[in-house]
Order: structure tokens, then C-alpha cells, then sequence
């Protein structure tokens, strides 16, 4: 009989006998029903307010619905029209973009500012802290109204480059067709920084010191110091960092809604814009529903994806 | 856990199974007669009566101007109590839909003229025909039928602009073009009143190196107005009227809309406008205008406050007069119309205070707020020059029934085709024939369909 076996005999025997007991010899801490009513207004606030909101848009986007009158059943027409239409399928895509440029991108550079500083004191740390982790503060919409003027065919961006003679590439950025979606996604990435650099440093700092001076000691540099010592240890943190900046990344609406509206053209359209679109503009609420759902589903996947990441030895 | 995971799986076969959304709504009951019988046009005869009333007039002169009609009209008649609840247009539109299908729904709503809203509403049966109001009133006396036009739709609510009346304007917007009267004499140029003088300031203005048309879309909608005007420009009215309210019998692939698309291609070339006009935020673009940045400006009345207050009498407005007529055409509309709803217990009540909001004493106290009245504008007594000069242009062409309706009312979609259509028609994105294509597909597919 294996360790295993004898286990599941021994936990089977007990259950009979605690059943007969009523629970006496259960250990301390084991779950009992009297729990269920200790979480009992947490579930269900978090049931009306979250889980029957939730079922009751995956049952309108079933429905071809108006908002105004009797929605009728199209079963998954919705989430066919979503794969077919391309206006659609490219405001995903915009979501994918924005993933690196929110996600991605700070999170690499989160990582080598967290490892510079993690390797030497840095005076006045408390005030860089403090400033890169600013934009983290401001509300999104604030950020939005302040880029669009620096954004602006006469903002400091195109100044600066007419001032160091670059004046061909100074532009209405977030007019230009191909350049508007990066320009909105450099927005996300400032915003970004500031929380995976916090991240970072925390996890760095939980790092001991002797561990850096016995990889130097058996002759690592800088590079191998970092794949070495400072990537696993902050293994955790990336897996926060990646899922925060992920799901701000897919559900951006805010942003694009102040900066762009969208445009020019649909150069920079997102799927939550497209919710907000479809609902409240075109009433086509079981579209938007669907388009929601789909989101929802995403935003999940993705997310077991990335802790999968973090679990990996 | 194998139980609460069946109890989440029943719960959400039960709730899908359950009623269709909207099955409960206020609307379920449309098709009973309302105002079918007697009506009563005298409120002070109806008794206690508390009007719920949800409006949008939240900036300054609207506000003014709706809080003075609302206390007099609560003065005269005593019995009557108005609940006004204030939003702003966004908030207003995204929250009007649960609203006005509630159990119990405001009694007067500020209902956008679009297919979307209004057109929604009245093919869900929400809101009261006015027609029986609109007789016992005699509204047409006063308001002309471009202007009732904006708030009719046939009783099914799929045509737009023809049919029952379903609400009532307050106030009047017309699009046409500010000049810098500062600067259209630095090039001894008089204030132009056709097409063609429009041209010739442009090009002079070009050559004297100033900028000659202030252009800012980055929001997008300026493009529909800027083309909407061109399009006036070469496109017969009544053309675009059909196009406008998205009824059969036009198109918008025609030479004459091709002209107009051109048109815009070459004032870009040209550089006649902006530079990188797709950048820069239609506020930024006015402001500019104000400080002296471009002899002219295509904007609607609704800046009329703020540019009197930047540039004083330096500020003149003008309608063009389309080529061939003698009359002056112009994209407009009015300001939202309060309509009445369907579920109302005192659908008299909320008749009269809308005659009341609208009567010719409301247009003074409209005017002396420092709005653009619906009617009777002529009549009016205005001291600043440029209030003058477009209550003038907005009596003209409401007079010569010369107002076209937004573009976007077409089709529910068209706010969004149009929009990017235009900005990517005149970043060169895309060619004046393949803008009007997708014009026309959208058009086709929806009086077709």
C-alpha cells in the first residue's frame, strides 16, 4: 500500500466515524457550514452586483435587442458578427497593440530600472520613486486631456523636434493614420511604468545582499546577475504586474474615448469603445453584450495564462 | 464542490430561460390610442400636477433660459410643479433608454432628433403623438415645416422628417461661415455672399499668406459639417435632404457629390486649410480663429457666445447662397426637442409646458439669455453685431426653407461612417469615389433593407 493509498483509506475512515460524531474530531480551521454565513453579505453583494450582471449580459448578447423593445433570440449571431466583421476584428486588434505598449514594454523596462537601482544606492530614491509612480495617481482622463495638448501639431513633442532641427518629423500625432495608435499606446506605457517599477523594487529589495556579492564573487557580471538572481526572485511580481497592466491594456476606453474618440478613421477603435458605441449610440445592446462577454472571456484567458507563467519552476 | 457548481448551472439556465430582455419595459403597451380623445389646453384647469421634466440645458445661456421659463410657467399656473432633472448631452444620452423605459418615466423628455433616439423611441412606443397638440396649439402658425420636419416621424418611426409630430424645439443652430472682419480688410475683401466670393477670398487669402480656413478635426464631427457645406455648395436640396433624413430615392454616388468630395481634396492641397487639422482639437481650432489664426471658420451658432466674447465686433457670420438659386443653404437643426412620453398620467400638462417653453414670450427670454431662438429670431432685439448677423442668416434660411439636416441622421450608423470617412477622405486615406461608395453602401443597405 502506497503513502497515497493509505492516506485516502485513513481519510475515508475518518469521515465515516466524524460523521457519526457530528464533526467533534474535526481539527481546528477545517471548513464547516457556519462559514457559509460569515461570507454570506460579501457573496451577496458580490452575486447583485457582479455575478447577476454578469449572467444577465451573457444572456442579452443572445439577443438581438434594442434596449427599448422586445429583444429577440438570434442565439450566436452576435459572436459570429464579431469574427466577421473587420471593423471589429480590428479594434481587437488595436487591444493586442496596446497590450505591448501597456503591458510589455513597461514591464521590461520596469525590470531594468528595478535592477539598476537594485545594484546600487541611488540618492533621492524616495523622490524618483515618488515621480515615476505619479502618472499611476492621476485620473486617466486627466493623463488623456494633458497628452492630447502634447500631442498637439503646436505641443512641446512637435516643438522639441523643430527646435533640434527635426522639424519634418513634427506632426499632428494623433491625426496620423498609422502613428495615432502608438502615440495612444506610449500613453499607456507611461502610466505603466510607474506601478511595474514599484513592483519591482519591492520584489528586489527582498532579495539579500550576500546573494548579489556571492554571485560577483564567482564571477558574474551585470547580465548574468540580473538572469540569475533578480529574475527569479521577482518572478512574482512580474506575474502582478503582467496581469494588471494586461487587463488596463484590453479594457482602455477612457484614453482612447478623450485622445482619439477613435479616429482618425477607425485607426484606433477598442473594444470597450466599441461597447460604449454599439449600447449607448447605436442602440445595439446585444451586441455590445456580446462584444463584453468576449472581452471578459479573453481578459481571463490570458490571465491563466500569465499565472500559469508564474507557477513555472 | 460538486453542489454549488449544479446551483450556479441551474441559476444560469433559469435566468437565460427566463423573460427576453426588454419584455418588461414601459414600451410593451404601445399601440394604445393616446390623445385619441379630448385634450385639454387649459393647464390651469388640470388640477395638482407634478411634471417630471429631464432636460440637457446645463451650459450657461441654455440653463438661464430654462430656469426663467420654468419658474414663470410654475407662477402662472400654481397647481403645476416642475421636477427638473439636469444632465449633461452624453449623460443625458446614455441614461435616457433605461430612463424612458422605466415603470414609471420622467413626463418630459429632451429626446435627440436622430433615428437613434427619437426614431428608437417612437417605433418603441414611448413617446405621444403630438399631432392633436399640434392642431389644438396651431404650432405650424409659427414654426415653419423645415423646422417640424427635424421632430416628425411617421407613426412606425422608420421614415424621418415626414409624418406625426413627436416633439418641439427650443432653439435653432445653423452651420455657416465665421470671417475675421480685421483681416478680410487687410485683403480689401468684402464679406462674401456667394460660393464663388468664398473662392476668391480663399485663394487671395492664400497668397497673402494668411491661413485661409481654420479646420480642426480631431473629434471628428467638424468633417461632417465642413463637408455637409461643400456638398450644399453643388448638390441640390432636396437631394440632400433625402440623403440627410435616410429616405429612398437618392443617391451618393452622383457627380455633383463627387465634386464636393474633390473639393475638399483640393482645399487640402491647396492648403487652404489647417495643417494637420486630423490633430488638432475642434476647441484648439476655434480659439486659434480667435486669436487671429485664419480668415475663416465654418462653425455652427452654438459658438456665437464665446467667439463675441473673444473677438468682439472683429467677428462676422455668413450663409452662402448656393449657385443657380438666390437663396441661402445651409446644414442645421434645432436644439433637441422636448417631446412627451407615452407613460405619462398628464400628457396635457407636459403639452402645455412644452407650448409654454416655446411661445414667442419664451423666444425673448431664449434671446436675452443669449441664445439662437427657434423662431421668430427676426423680431428679436440684439445689440451685439454678429448675434444680429446670424439670427439674420438662420431667418433666411429657415424662411426660404434652406435648412439641410445633419448628414448623420441618415442612418444610425452614419455618425460613425461619416466621421471616419471624412477624416481618412481628407488625409488622402482614401480616394473622393471610394468615400462615396461607402457612402452609398451604407445608404443602400439601410432604405433597402
Amino acid at each position: 500500500m502506497s503513502a497515497a493509498e493509505a492516506q485516502t483509506a485513513t481519510s475515508a475512515a475518518a469521515a465515516d466515524r466524524s460523521a457519526r460524531r457530528e464533526r467533534r474530531g474535526a481539527p481546528p480551521g477545517e471548513p464547516r457550514r457556519v462559514g457559509y454565513v460569515y461570507v454570506a453579505p460579501a457573496l451577496v453583494i458580490y452575486a447583485v452586483f457582479l455575478l447577476f450582471p454578469l449572467v444577465r449580459a451573457v444572456q442579452i448578447s443572445f439577443y438581438k435587442w434594442d434596449g427599448l423593445t422586445l429583444g429577440s433570440w438570434v442565439g450566436l449571431r452576435n459572436y459570429a458578427d464579431i469574427l466577421a466583421d473587420p471593423a471589429l476584428r480590428a479594434a481587437f486588434g488595436h487591444a493586442a497593440v496596446l497590450v505591448v505598449f501597456f503591458a510589455l514594454i513597461p514591464t521590461a523596462v520596469g525590470l531594468v530600472l528595478a535592477s539598476v537601482v537594485a545594484r546600487a544606492r541611488v540618492r533621492g530614491l524616495t523622490f524618483f520613486r515618488t515621480v515615476i509612480f505619479l502618472p499611476q495617481v492621476v485620473a486617466m482622463v486627466v493623463v488623456a486631456v494633458t497628452w492630447r495638448q502634447i500631442y498637439a501639431p503646436d505641443g512641446p513633442i512637435n516643438d522639441v523636434l523643430r527646435f533640434v532641427g527635426l522639424g519634418d518629423l513634427a506632426r499632428g500625432w494623433l491625426g496620423d493614420f498609422d502613428l495615432a495608435l502608438p502615440a495612444v499606446g506610449m500613453v499607456g506605457t507611461w502610466v505603466s511604468i510607474g506601478l511595474c517599477f514599484i513592483l519591482f523594487l519591492a520584489g528586489t529589495g527582498k532579495i539579500p545582499r550576500e546573494l548579489y556579492e556571492a554571485a560577483r564573487i564567482d564571477g558574474a557580471g551585470p547580465i548574468r546577475e540580473f538572469v540569475s538572481v533578480t529574475l527569479p526572485a521577482v518572478r512574482n511580481e512580474i506575474v502582478v504586474a503582467l496581469t494588471l497592466t494586461v487587463i488596463a491594456a484590453l479594457r482602455t476606453f477612457d484614453l482612447v474615448y478623450v485622445t482619439t474618440g477613435g479616429g482618425p478613421g477607425n485607426a484606433t477603435t477598442v473594444p470597450s469603445y466599441e461597447v460604449y458605441r454599439r449600447a449607448f449610440e447605436l442602440g445595439a445592446v446585444g451586441s455590445a453584450a456580446a462584444i463584453g462577454v468576449t472581452l471578459t472571456a479573453i481578459i481571463l484567458l490570458l490571465n491563466l495564462v500569465i499565472a500559469r507563467i508564474g507557477e513555472q519552476p | 464542490m460538486r453542489r454549488p457548481h449544479c446551483v450556479a448551472v441551474v441559476l444560469t439556465a433559469l435566468v437565460i430561460a427566463a423573460c427576453a430582455p426588454g419584455s418588461g419595459s414601459a414600451g410593451s403597451d404601445a399601440g394604445t390610442p393616446d390623445g385619441a380623445g379630448e385634450i385639454n389646453t387649459d393647464p390651469a384647469s388640470l388640477g395638482e400636477v407634478t411634471l417630471t421634466v429631464w432636460d440637457q440645458e446645463v451650459r450657461g445661456g441654455q440653463d438661464a433660459q430654462i430656469e426663467a421659463l420654468n419658474s414663470a410657467f410654475q407662477d402662472e399656473y400654481p397647481n403645476i410643479t416642475i421636477e427638473r432633472v439636469s444632465r449633461s448631452f452624453e449623460d443625458l444620452q446614455a441614461t435616457l433608454r433605461l430612463a424612458i423605459t422605466d415603470d414609471e418615466p420622467p413626463d418630459v423628455v429632451q429626446a435627440n432628433n436622430g433615428r437613434a433616439d427619437m426614431g428608437a423611441f417612437v417605433q418603441a412606443g414611448l413617446l405621444t403623438n403630438l399631432d392633436p397638440y399640434r392642431a389644438a396649439y396651431a404650432w405650424p402658425d409659427r414654426f415653419p415645416t423645415s423646422i417640424l420636419s427635424y421632430s416628425s416621424y411617421t407613426e412606425d418611426g422608420v421614415t424621418f422628417g415626414e409624418g406625426s409630430l413627436w416633439g418641439l424645439p427650443q432653439m435653432g443652430e445653423v452651420v455657416g461661415f465665421y470671417y475675421n472682419k480685421a483681416l478680410l480688410a487687410q485683403l480689401g475683401i468684402d464679406a462674401p455672399v456667394t460660393w464663388d466670393d468664398l473662392d476668391a477670398a480663399l485663394a487671395a487669402a492664400k497668397a497673402a499668406g494668411q491661413l485661409p480656413l481654420q479646420f480642426g478635426n480631431l473629434e471628428a464631427w467638424p468633417g461632417i459639417h465642413l463637408f455637409g457645406a461643400v456638398q450644399s455648395r453643388y448638390t441640390p436640396a432636396d437631394q440632400i435632404r433625402d440623403l440627410g433624413f435616410g429616405r429612398p430615392g437618392a443617391e451618393w454616388t452622383t457627380e455633383e457629390n463627387l465634386q464636393a468630395a474633390q473639393t475638399l481634396v483640393d482645399w487640402v492641397d491647396a492648403g487652404y486649410v489647417t495643417p494637420e487639422f486630423n490633430g488638432i482639437t475642434p476647441d484648439d481650432a476655434w480659439q486659434a480663429f480667435a486669436r487671429g489664426e485664419g480668415v475663416f471658420m465654418l462653425g455652427g451658432t452654438w459658438l456665437l457666445a464665446d467667439l463675441m466674447d473673444a473677438m468682439g465686433d472683429d467677428v462676422g457670420f455668413t450663409v452662402l447662397i448656393a449657385p443657380g438659386t438666390d437663396m441661402p443653404v445651409a446644414t442645421g437643426g434645432t436644439s433637441l426637442p422636448f417631446a412627451v412620453t407615452d407613460a405619462t398620467e398628464d400628457a396635457d400638462a407636459a403639452a402645455a409646458y412644452i407650448d409654454y417653453i416655446t411661445s414667442s414670450d419664451a423666444m425673448k427670454i431664449v434671446t436675452e439669455k443669449g441664445n439662437l431662438p427657434v423662431v421668430e429670431a427676426s423680431e428679436q432685439q440684439v445689440s451685439a453685431s454678429l448675434q444680429g448677423e446670424a439670427f439674420a442668416a438662420w431667418d433666411a434660411v429657415t424662411g426660404s426653407d434652406g435648412l439641410l439636416p445633419y448628414l448623420d441622421y441618415a442612418t444610425p450608423n452614419s455618425y460613425d461612417l461619416l466621421t471616419a470617412q471624412v477624416q481618412a477622405l481628407m488625409a488622402g486615406e482614401t480616394e473622393p469615389s471610394e468615400f462615396l461608395e461607402q457612402l452609398q453602401a451604407e445608404y443602400e443597405s439601410f432604405v433597402g433593407g
